[in-house]
């Protein structure tokens, strides 16, 4: 079974990284070729958001067990969250130089990425900064729900402030998609094979993480 | 009897505050000197009120960060904890701290905006609406700073923690608030900035019911 995911994975990043790269593009007014970024910043934000949102389900989950697991699961999502978070900036950041002529120029999404990096860091710093091991998963528990809480008003805050420049094939106030069927394509399997890589990655993860927790209470 | 525990604890916490000054007096010295540095900085030049506006959040900001994390801090150091513990429920407690803050924040701020005032000139055009969203955005700071303070008074490295965990949570009321007072000052009418006191009031409900959700599992051991 987990042979057959494993190469399912590859064969679509694969399909997805030459497909992306060679498959024309249909003629779109200012984005062009640069278009190619959606099948890689896409479905990094999109995981990094997920890694988030998972990881405040475990900690809630392991508020209500106080089962060791779920501590495990939440913080090996938010370290794969944080190395998806640090993708989807660097590649957004890439296009925004060549679309808007600067790296990084506080658009509200890339304000709100930069929240989420920031909410990252600060989860880590406050898991290094404890000792005692339920001490360190409860209160990180209660952080990353409280800051959960709060992401959400970004959603709604940014737009109010300042108008974003950040084009929205997916995320538009008509509902609609606007994409022709080979990009669509492309961009559903760019979105699914790096969900799956995701999860293999977190399985891996998780697996790690717990074999390290067992070594040192044998240590101890 | 809840009402009456957390107005028990904010009574415990104000006496011991004024029998020590254990907060009182460093705060104040810290508004003097971030007010004077602001003012060293501006020298004798009229600033816009959009980079006044972001100077006085600077202050507020920092004061808010180096004073309300004290509370559970000195219940750690001075190891009244546990006594607290006994005497009463998880809920008073959070309570009573958060009336506490709210109380010591109020009370700063007020000062903080008045030395402003006096020092850089800064021109408020819609006073009442500016000091409604003032209130409602000082709510919203109180209770995200009363929950990380519980979390980091359990923690190594209290000081310079503090700071990271609270940043990221408070910015999208620190974007509304800024944004709001700026309007406020620059002389918008009140009900053209009701979208944004709405967001703070949300925001202050949110975060104080989810605190009040989550302080037991900070609290008991």
């Amino acid at each position: 079974m987990n042979k057959i995911f494993t190469s399912l994975v590859f064969l679509i990043i694969s399909g997805v990284i030459v497909l992306g790269l060679a498959l024309p593009i249909p003629n779109i007014p200012a984005l062009g070729d640069k278009a190619r970024v959606l099948y890689f910043h896409v479905p990094m934000s999109w995981i990094s958001v997920l890694a988030f949102f998972m990881s405040m389900w475990y900690s809630i989950r392991y508020l209500k067990t106080k089962d060791h697991d779920y501590d495990i699961r939440s913080y090996s999502c938010a370290q794969l969250g944080f190395l998806f978070c640090i993708l989807a900036t660097a590649t957004g950041s890439l296009w925004a130089k060549f679309s808007w002529g600067s790296f990084w120029n506080w658009d509200p999404r890339q304000t709100s990425i930069f929240i989420l990096l920031l909410i990252y860091g600060a989860y880590f710093a406050l898991r290094s900064a404890i000792d005692s091991e339920d001490q360190r998963a409860k209160l990180s528990s209660v952080y990353a729900i409280i800051a959960a809480v709060t992401v959400p008003f970004f959603v709604f805050i940014m737009p109010r402030i300042v108008e974003s420049l950040h084009p929205d094939p997916i995320i538009n106030t008509q509902g609609k998609i606007n994409m022709d069927s080979s990009m669509l394509t492309v961009f559903i399997s760019a979105l699914t094979g790096f969900t799956m890589l995701y999860l293999w990655m977190l399985n891996l993860k998780i697996r790690v993480e717990k074999i390290n927790y067992n070594k040192l209470s044998i240590n101890e | 009897m809840l009402l009456k525990n957390s107005y028990l604890v904010f009574k415990k916490d104000l006496s011991s505050e004024l029998r020590t000054r254990y907060v009182i007096n460093s705060l104040l010295m810290f508004v003097l000197v971030t007010i004077s540095i602001i003012r060293f900085a501006i020298g004798d030049e009229r600033a816009d009120n959009e980079i006044l506006t972001g100077l006085l959040w600077i202050a507020v900001f920092f004061t808010s960060v180096s004073g309300l994390s004290r509370t559970f801090v000195k219940e750690e150091e001075k190891e009244t904890s546990v006594a607290l513990k006994l005497s009463t429920g998880s809920d008073s407690v959070i309570l009573g701290k958060l009336i506490f803050n709210m109380v010591l924040t109020f009370s700063l701020n007020a000062l903080i905006l008045l030395l402003f005032v006096i020092i850089t000139d800064y021109q408020i055009k819609n006073l009442p609406g500016f000091l409604i969203v003032l209130v409602f955005g000082n709510l919203g700071l109180v209770s995200a700073s009363t929950i990380i303070a519980a979390i980091i008074s359990k923690a190594n490295s209290k000081g310079t923690l503090y700071p990271v965990l609270s940043f990221p949570v408070l910015l999208p009321l620190l974007i509304t608030v800024i944004n709001a007072t700026k309007l406020a000052s620059l002389g918008v009418e009140t009900d053209k900035l009701f979208g944004e006191i709405q967001i703070l009031i949300s925001y202050f409900i949110v975060v104080t019911v989810a605190s009040l959700m989550l302080f037991k599992y900070v609290w008991e051991d």
